[in-house]
């Protein structure tokens, strides 16, 4: 069973955020374990820049695995502050470490979808 | 879904499981990019179960093999096996296949998981009338694949009675041995890495026993178990094709580089007196020393070779199999496009991100315009394109 922090929040497109999920307030976003696993190695990330205005269940980038590409989605809404420009050179850390060295970027929030508690999205991947 | 024998040894071991041609394989146990690297620095195990065996038996099997498939086997010694392409009558390829010599009279034939009813049942019409038995023996075999450098020495140390015997293989051979445990097996000197390596012809009763014996013996040299997608990593970098991406009904095997199966001529001679009138399919449909696919196959070369001398004369749907070699992260998958400027020239059959040469790879059927070493293609990566180099295959040859 892979790892499902009780203090995140999760998006259906198995995305995690961590931070006050509210307007104004600025979140770190990443991909679940659960996630990882299934995708097998990352081998290269396609990020958002910086300044970009990413909306909530749409696509900011990708990821790029030995089986195939999957789409990155934004969980929520809002602009681009910070990316893991650390991911370029070590894409592997989404594998190793997906809540923590393997954070993808951040966002300044403007709005927020509903989103499932660790207990909700246990159930989604059951 | 059909199940491996092995199953609960993958579900034990932490594999992630998917559907592959009907059966529930692996497709990595942890790590794909780490079991790619142990085969070709140490060495893998692979649980090949779901592949498919075909046992060709009786005193015309030779004759009749020779006639069905386009490469010669009535001349393949004992011992030895041989790589080979089963083609319809006009020259599209109906399966790629590893035929083994057991005996003058008795040969095995591995075919694809998806493929391997098809196959049989060409081999039954294409033998019928003559004394030869084809019967589909996946059933009762199991297909285990040790593969990288390390691959000798851990087959050698699982044998009682046969070490040196496997120690002395040439690729593309077979021996009897005697592993561990009481258990018989055939070893043959074959694989779809690019690394050297072995298959074990296993009844499935001792795949479980083979399958542990093989990790704790090659464990200590590096040797951890692989699942598909290092698979199909390894045979994309080795330039090995894959029926369905590289090989399909539509394609020869001139179409797919593998013109070099094709044999006429003296690799066909029947040695053996008293076939006279008995060789080929039922009665009439291909004389002594021919074989299904003849006339077509010798167009294809023709063609082939028009096309290589001439490309910008070769007709818009011409093709032939390339390898790409690109720069950026983003991958080429299959069936993607691929142009040249504005010109759609052709399609990805294959494409991965190379673990050994850290760069997308791909293999793709092009016209030959676009075909010469170097040239610059553009693959739409969907909807943004990314450039990538035709370059040499294979894309990884190991040193020798």
């Amino acid at each position: 069973m892979s790892s499902v922090p009780s203090d995140l929040l999760y998006s259906a497109e198995h995305e995690w955020v961590a931070g006050d999920a509210e307007a104004g307030s600025v979140v770190t976003v990443g991909i679940t374990e659960h996630a990882a696993v299934a995708l097998g190695d990352v081998v290269y990330v396609e990020l958002p820049s910086v300044g970009d205005e990413v909306t909530a269940g749409e696509v900011c980038g990708e990821l790029e695995s030995s089986k195939a590409v999957s789409e990155l989605y934004s969980p929520v809404s809002g602009t681009v502050t910070a990316v893991n420009e650390a991911l370029s050179s070590e894409p592997s850390a989404i594998n190793d470490e997906p809540y923590e060295s393997g954070w993808i970027f951040k966002v300044e929030v403007s709005d927020v979808p509903e989103l499932l508690d660790a207990e909700g999205y246990v159930a989604h991947i059951a | 879904m059909t199940r491996s024998p092995l199953h609960h040894e993958h579900v034990a071991l932490g594999a992630t499981l998917v559907e592959f041609a009907g059966w529930d394989m692996p497709v990595r146990y942890a790590s794909d990019v780490a079991e790619h690297t142990a085969v070709r620095t140490a060495a893998g195990l692979f649980d090949i179960s779901h592949m498919g065996e075909i046992e060709v038996r009786g005193a015309d099997a030779a004759a009749g093999l020779d006639a069905a498939v386009v490469s010669g086997m009535a001349r393949l010694a004992i011992g030895k096996a041989k790589y080979t392409n089963l083609c319809t009558r006009g020259g599209g390829v109906i399966d790629d296949l590893i035929v083994y010599r057991r005996d003058w009279d008795h040969f095995v034939i591995v075919a694809n998981a998806a493929n391997v009813e098809t196959v049989t049942a060409e081999l039954v019409e294409r033998l019928a009338g003559l004394d030869a038995s084809v019967k589909n023996i996946s059933e009762d075999v199991s297909l285990l694949a040790i593969q990288g450098p390390a691959s000798e020495e851990i087959v050698a140390a699982m044998c009682v009675h046969g070490a040196d015997d496997v120690r002395a293989l040439k690729n593309y051979t077979w021996c009897t041995v005697l592993l561990q445990g009481d258990v018989h097996a055939m070893v043959a000197r074959t694989g779809y890495t690019g690394e050297d390596g072995f298959e074990l012809f296993l009844v499935p009763d001792d795949a479980v026993e083979i399958w542990r014996l093989a990790l704790a013996v090659g464990g200590p040299l590096g040797l951890i178990p692989c699942g598909l997608s290092a698979r199909d990593t390894l045979r994309l970098e080795a330039g090995m094709p894959l029926y369905g991406h590289e090989l399909t009904l539509a394609t020869t095997p001139y179409d797919a580089g593998l013109g070099w199966v094709v044999q006429t001529g003296a690799a066909r001679e029947l040695t053996r007196p008293g076939l006279d009138g008995a060789v080929g399919l039922s009665e009439g449909r291909v004389p002594r020393g021919d074989f299904v696919g003849r006339e077509a196959l010798a167009a294809a070369k023709a063609a082939r070779e028009a096309a290589d001398a001439d490309p910008a004369s070769a007709s818009e749907e011409t093709r032939v199999l390339v390898g790409l070699v690109g720069a950026s992260g983003r991958v080429a998958r299959a069936g993607y496009d691929v142009y040249v400027g504005d010109r759609l020239v052709g399609i990805v059959s294959s494409g991965a991100p190379s673990p050994t040469l850290g760069r997308p790879v791909a293999m793709a059927m092009v016209h030959p315009v676009a075909s010469a070493l170097g040239t610059a293609v553009e693959i739409d990566v969907r909807g943004r394109r990314e450039t990538m180099t035709v370059t040499a295959l294979p894309l990884y040859k190991r040193a020798s």
